[in-house]
């Protein structure tokens, strides 16, 4: 009986890497619109109006959603290749 | 098409039939953590669920093509008669592992009755015992510890990202994030598991000379399979997905999140990689991790040890049945009936027991509300068994029952 121990290893070691990368660059992407809600809260209690709107961390957020959107992307290749 | 005999058109409405079963069992999958924090109200997710199993099923027939992965030896004389007595145990073990609220592994039972009615139909030569070893046993021992590590070091991981976050946002976040993941479970799952009874169809089409050797599904034949997963997948496992959802752990969004992605990309990567795997061993694996990664590491562990029983039963009990329904199916055509008989006889029973204590759209999520079922379901269960396989009463009945106490449902 042959065991692919390496290929067992591989597929344990990819998965493991690829989960926590894209939640872990999902929760940047989070982490980035709390940021610019909390700011715009603070502007809004000093001014009295919600203007401007930080957009540094509004493009950091979306591009981490891009990135996520791209791995489910490769993923959905990955189902459908011939 | 006019070579198929009333046999095989049975054989493919039983094996549509599995298909069902296997859809609603599933449905837990990718829906129960999605449902569990609300991300999804319950309809709206199993019927996500269901058009992407459908869709899912047309994505690829890489695996149809090759049934069972070469489990069992196709060459050795697969007859229609055992496929239909593999398909009658698993249905019955799926019908029954539901009754009970346990997501055991639909693809497990398939793979367990196709072993034991080709032992008894074929003999030894029949199967592959070190595909069995390298192809099944090994992943499923693995994959629910990877898929929990993975989802226990995500859920930590981002929990120390948001935690100077506020949690509205971050809720909100993990909410919408959580249709993307759970749909890709779906889409993998229909992919996955119509294929194996679009293999079921094919290689009885094969087996009986209406297609010829080495044939692709036929049109018909992934249209139908689809849309059976699909339907099945639509009307809910509910009491799995309460299990599942509710039963293990306290699933906030974020940790819904983290177990969905690591269950779709174990999935996946392993697909690839050519392992076949249970997506609700996987699943279970990724909810544990998410529960024990989370601020309040807690899981019930009751439930856990009775799935984990479960799934070690999976195999040797639908073998079983099938076995015994293998025997009785090959003196002939009376044979062939009577397990029919049987078949349609347990899954009725099963689900008039399931009307008693019923778990549907509205009540999924109201643990607190269930009352155990009393012991009446298991001193029922082993007659659908008796009436089945009659040689192999005394061996499958005392298994089905023993490992699972009397109270059923979680009752939190």
């Amino acid at each position: 009986m042959h065991i692919k121990w390496n290929a067992l290893a591989q597929t344990a070691g990819i998965s493991f890497g690829v989960t926590v990368a894209v939640v872990a660059v999902f929760a940047l992407g989070i982490l980035a619109l709390s940021r610019r809600e909390a700011a715009l809260g603070a502007r809004q209690a000093a001014d009295g109006q919600a203007s401007g709107g930080r957009p540094a961390l509004l493009a950091g957020a979306y591009a981490c959603f891009a990135l996520c959107a791209a791995a489910v992307a490769y993923g959905l290749v990955l189902i459908a290749a011939p | 098409m006019e070579h198929i005999s009333f046999l095989v058109a049975v054989v493919i409405i039983t094996a549509l039939a599995f298909d069902f079963t296997n859809g609603f069992h599933d449905t837990a999958n990718a829906s129960a953590t999605a449902i569990a924090t609300g991300a999804l109200r319950p309809k709206v997710a199993v019927t996500i669920a269901a058009l992407l199993n459908f869709a899912g099923a047309f994505l690829s027939v890489k695996v149809a093509t090759t049934i069972s992965g070469g489990i069992v030896n196709e060459k050795a004389g697969v007859h229609p008669e055992i496929i239909f007595a593999a398909l009658a145990g698993a249905i019955l073990w799926n019908l029954l592992t539901w009754l009970r609220g346990l997501p055991s592994s639909s693809s497990h039972a398939l793979y367990g009755g196709l072993i034991g009615a080709t032992i008894v139909g074929v003999g030894m030569n029949g199967v592959n015992f070190d595909t069995v070893v390298t192809k099944i046993i090994i992943p499923a021992v693995a994959s629910p510890f990877v898929a929990g590590l993975a989802s226990w070091g995500a859920t930590k991981l981002a929990y120390a990202i948001t935690r100077k976050g506020g949690s509205a946002v971050s809720d909100k976040g993990f909410k919408t994030g959580q249709i993307f993941s759970s749909s890709l479970i779906s889409l993998a799952h229909g992919t996955n598991d119509a294929q194996k009874t679009m293999g079921i169809i094919t290689l009885t089409l094969v087996s009986v000379g209406a297609l010829p050797h080495g044939a692709l599904p036929p049109t018909w034949v992934i249209v139908s399979a689809g849309a059976a997963i699909a339907l099945g997948t639509y009307m809910g496992g509910w009491r799995i997905i309460r299990s599942m959802g509710k039963g293990l752990a306290d699933i906030k969004p974020l940790q819904g999140f983290a177990s969905e992605s690591a269950v779709s990309t174990v999935i996946l990567t392993s697909s690839h990689m050519g392992f076949g795997l249970s997506t609700t061993q996987v699943c279970t694996g990724g909810i544990m991790g998410a529960g024990l990664g989370g601020p309040k590491p807690e899981l019930r562990w009751s439930l856990v040890r009775r799935m984990v029983y479960t799934w070690g039963l999976t195999l040797p009990a639908a073998g079983l049945v099938s076995g015994g329904a293998a025997a009785l199916a090959r003196q002939g055509a009376w044979g062939v009936a009577l397990v029919g008989a049987a078949l349609v006889a347990g899954s009725a029973a099963m689900w008039v027991l399931s009307r008693r204590e019923r778990v549907g759209a509205d009540n999924v999520n109201d643990v607190a509300e269930v009352t155990p079922i009393e012991v009446t379901p298991i001193e029922v269960t082993p007659i659908d068994v008796v009436e089945v396989a009659p040689v192999e009463v005394t061996a499958a009945a005392p298994a089905t029952a023993a490992p699972t106490p009397a109270s059923t449902t979680v009752a939190a």
